[in-house]
């Protein structure tokens, strides 16, 4: 395939206009030494047609939530998407664009960031709300930067019953600032406020904890926010915005930022991304959030327009003293879910996580009445729960998928002390009753 | 425009899902429950109305000419949406059972493969979600080759004046202290600053090459083997990789690490932001330190293979942006090798032709070959007589109907132009375009005016940017 539009006859053209007598003599300047002097080992181009069948061919091996029933969540999650969702993002207006640097012609991308931010907020409760982040780890990484310049202190403590991947990231970013993290146990499948008292200290930047938590149960968020304040630390909850809508919100209990993966929101699993970074913020620390933030304004005749604002926050005018190096983010995913929030509405969506709290309980209760089967996830919980069985969970997740079924994850990779049955479920509201009672049935027979 | 807001009405419903067989109070202890969600309440319809009317007061690159300094946009081939939208893509959940997404893997794999051989480097991580992130990466790669070598002194990355601001941001995340480089009259690294600055301080010199001079800087090579012997590595900026795609490679040129961005070369849409793809490739030294984890092939298939305790670990959660990776894999081959050789060479034809257009009428500060993008000032007879400035050309190009370029950057450009015209537009639209630029000089002599208060045909006027700033909104006030 070529996406060139020029004939020989105006390369020809352009190059006598140029003054250099052939393509090659555009490239003069890179020196013979670091010159390739062969074509690249990469096969020749093909047409459309059979680039497609080639593409495809390597989707259709693949077995994903199009075909099979899922309980599988620890972090994504098979939601439904109203057909207005995709039919948005499919306008190239929107997905052609660049990052909104000249306002006037970019009101459509700009205006969507100012209603996202908005709703952001308003979900968690929150006084403001950025443009956007790669994904829900990242979020809560920057969101614990933001603590360390606040503070002016260098140790985070994290639960860790936060998302091992998420503490992946806040690891690999506080290696960049040589930051001293502590990570704070379980204790079942929670976390004892006692132990996180001892943990924090004067020289606590942040609490970093996640609800519901990775297990799926829920954390003390009134006496974690008043843990961190009174050690004089910052609190980034990193919050599942599913759960939100029927969840008192973050921001009720205090928190000072809250971060959260917006995948659940209209975007689809797509092996792992693109995704979106979600972070708010109380009102006095706008100015250390990092990346793009639209604000309004007017224009010389007074007609209300957007632009993105606060930029001396950012790389491109900061340099090294910006407060993050974030450029490119997701705003593409941003628009996904602002068109799902809009489109199920504050009633569809308390209905989504509703319907998926009820499914996740029957589950729950079938589960734990099996034989040999026990619950992992203490007390209350949303849509994921983890449960123990007496045989190994990939064993159990092999045999379910004969019946089409994908299973939950194992978690014993990640926490090797619930053993090798630890089993971790995620009920959408996708998931029927009769999928429910079927799964019940062959996890029985797979025992 | 009215706001989503204001187009909701208390009790309006959206989409039709069945109730659950019972509410939350029957589950959660009463406290914990939320009360009041002031979500907007609109219709379905009303929904698509207000985004539809919002995209149409976007511009955009199916829209029209978009020549962006650095951004390279380049027209986005329609199959690689097509395929990256394949339920077999974009269903899998990505913690399946490795036997289950074979087909995923090998695209990872093969695209893998496909940027070693493009870049010249060993080895290749997807991971990262964009430059800014590819950038950040690489750094922490370097700051662990050193820790791991004792080499505690290498406190300091040298940044070129020239370069993206993400490179000294980068710099910053990553702990060190940025040292600035300044350019030469000809617009590549001063060679004599250079010596000075190396020293046993210096943990990496950032570059790009292409400059965002869009200037090829011919002592790559002097300049890779001052760093080596200082003990430095060298970061390899993939912003304007497009320019050299099949001539050159970073690899060769000495580079130690560097990142692609898939959004850019490798023509993933951009999304009016985001989602980009900042995947990096590294040389030998730095293998053990990738971020994972990566797909390898073995007898048995495609696998995740986690990296090992050298690696600086997770720089996101899953495996990267994957379907941008679907579209860059759709994207090469397509085009196959020698397509990706072609580009590059219409890239930097392009770029060089539309310059050769404008080049009496507007000041260029490095004469030399330009790659796949050129910088311009501002004539500086216009600005003294007239007051006009950059800003106010790029303004009035809107009202034309094509997209200004990346003004005032490079920073050590006064009133600087960064044009990057892609090799996906025609001749005609590139004759038009510089007979704009020469057409809104003589507006400029004869009606000042018309500029300063440009644009006039947009949507909105020009933007009170400083009340943004001043007054903050943003976001809705509820009630």
């Amino acid at each position: 395939m070529r996406f060139s539009p020029h004939t020989p006859a105006e390369r020809g053209d352009m190059l006598r206009r140029i003054g250099v007598p052939s393509i090659d003599g555009l490239f003069a300047d890179i020196p013979p030494n670091v010159r390739l002097r062969r074509p690249l080992r990469l096969p020749d181009g093909i047409s459309e047609m059979e680039v497609a069948k080639t593409v495809t061919a390597l989707a259709a091996k693949n077995r994903t939530t199009a075909d099979l029933v899922s309980f599988l969540g620890a972090g994504a999650y098979d939601r439904f998407i109203p057909a207005a969702v995709d039919e948005i993002l499919h306008r190239s207006d929107f997905y052609t664009a660049y990052t909104p640097y000249q306002p006037e012609v970019s009101q459509g991308t700009l205006q969507v960031i100012w209603e996202f931010q908005s709703m952001m907020a308003l979900l968690f409760e929150m006084d403001v709300a950025q443009a956007s982040l790669y994904d829900g780890a990242t979020a809560a990484a920057e969101g614990c930067m933001m603590a360390v310049g606040h503070t002016g202190r260098r140790r985070l403590v994290v639960l860790r019953s936060v998302d091992p991947e998420t503490r992946g990231v806040v690891a690999t970013y506080g290696f960049g600032h040589d930051l001293e993290i502590a990570v704070v146990p379980l204790s079942g499948s929670t976390t004892d406020i006692e132990v996180v008292r001892e943990a924090l200290s004067i020289e606590t930047a942040a609490l970093l904890v996640q609800q519901p938590n990775f297990l799926g149960s829920l954390e003390d968020l009134a006496a974690l926010t008043e843990a961190a304040h009174s050690a004089g630390a910052l609190i980034v909850v990193s919050h599942d915005p599913v759960a939100a809508a029927v969840l008192k919100p973050p921001g009720a209990y205090g928190a000072d930022i809250v971060v959260a993966e917006g995948q659940q929101l209209g975007i689809p699993l797509s092996f792992g991304g693109p995704y979106l970074g979600i972070l708010t913020a109380r009102q006095d620390l706008v100015r250390r959030m990092p990346g793009r933030i639209a604000g309004a304004t007017v224009d010389g005749t007074g007609r209300r327009g957007y632009v993105l604002t606060l930029q001396t926050r950012e790389q491109h005018i900061r340099r090294e003293r910006a407060t993050s190096n974030i450029c490119t983010n997701q705003a593409l995913l941003a628009l996904a879910a602002t068109v799902y929030l809009s489109v199920v509405g504050p009633h569809g969506l308390r209905r989504v996580e509703e319907r998926s709290l009820a499914g996740a309980h029957t589950l729950s209760d079938a589960l734990a009445a099996l034989p040999g089967v026990s619950r992992i996830t203490e007390g209350a919980f949303c849509h994921e729960f983890a449960v123990r069985l007496p045989r190994p969970a990939k064993d159990v997740n092999r045999a379910l998928l004969a019946d089409g079924i994908l299973g939950g994850y194992p978690l014993v990779d990640a926490y090797p002390e619930f053993g090798e049955g630890a089993w971790l479920l995620a009920v959408t509201e996708k998931r029927t009753e009769d999928e429910i009672a079927t799964l019940v049935a062959k996890v029985g027979e797979a025992l | 425009m009215t706001t989503i807001f204001e187009d909701s009405r208390p009790g309006r419903g959206g989409i039709d899902l069945a109730p659950a067989t019972a509410g939350p109070e029957a589950y959660l202890p009463e406290d914990l429950i939320r009360e009041r969600l002031p979500l907007p309440e609109v219709s379905e319809g009303q929904a698509v109305r207000h985004f539809v009317n919002l995209s149409r007061l976007n511009f955009a690159i199916d829209v029209g000419f978009y020549p962006l300094g650095s951004c390279t946009m380049k027209y986005n081939p329609k199959v690689n949406e097509a395929m990256a939208r394949l339920p077999g893509f974009a269903a899998a959940h990505p913690l399946e059972p490795e036997e289950l997404v074979q087909g995923a893997l090998e695209l990872m794999w093969e695209l893998q493969e496909d940027l070693k051989e493009i870049t010249g480097m060993a080895a290749v991580s997807l991971q990262p979600a964009a430059g800014a992130q590819g950038e950040l990466t690489g750094i922490l790669m370097i700051k662990k080759y050193h820790r791991m070598a004792g080499d505690l002194a290498r406190t300091e990355v040298l940044v070129p004046d020239s370069a993206h601001g993400t490179n000294p941001a980068t710099a910053a995340m990553a702990g060190f202290k940025v040292v600035e480089l300044p350019s030469d009259a000809r617009g590549g690294v001063d060679i004599g600053a250079l010596r000075e600055r190396l020293s046993n301080r210096t943990a990496a010199l950032m570059l790009t090459n292409p400059s965002t001079l869009g200037i090829f800087d011919e002592n790559i090579v002097e300049i890779a083997r001052l760093t080596h012997e200082a003990g430095g590595l060298l970061y390899y900026d993939g912003a304007n990789l497009n320019a050299i795609l099949g001539k050159a490679r970073p690899g060769d040129m000495g580079f130690d690490v560097v990142h692609v961005n898939l959004h850019k070369t490798f023509s993933t849409p951009h999304g009016g932001g985001g989602p980009g793809s900042g995947p990096v490739g590294v040389h030998e030294r730095l293998v053990a330190h990738l971020p994972g984890p990566i797909v390898e092939r073995t007898a048995e298939g495609f696998r995740l293979a986690s990296p090992g305790s050298a690696s600086i670990g997770r720089l996101r959660s899953f495996y990267g942006n994957f379907g941008m990776f679907v579209r860059a894999y759709t994207y090469i081959r397509a085009l196959g090798g020698d397509g990706l050789t072609e580009a590059a060479e219409d890239a930097v034809l392009n770029a060089n032709y539309l310059r050769s257009l404008i080049r009496d009428a507007y000041p260029i500060p490095f004469d030399r070959l330009a790659k796949h993008e050129f910088v311009v000032g501002f004539p500086k007879d216009v600005k003294e007589e007239t007051g006009v400035r950059t800003l106010d050309l790029a303004k009035r190009l809107l009202d034309y109907g094509v997209h200004s370029p990346t003004v005032y950057f490079p920073l050590i450009v006064d009133e600087a132009l960064m044009i990057e015209p892609t090799e996906t537009e025609s001749k005609e639209v590139l004759d038009a375009y510089a007979k704009a630029l020469l057409e809104i000089l003589e507006e400029a002599r004869r009606d000042p005016g018309i500029l300063k208060a440009a644009p006039h045909t947009t949507p909105v006027g020009r933007l009170d940017e400083a009340r943004a700033a001043r007054q903050p909104e943003l976001r809705v006030r509820e009630g």
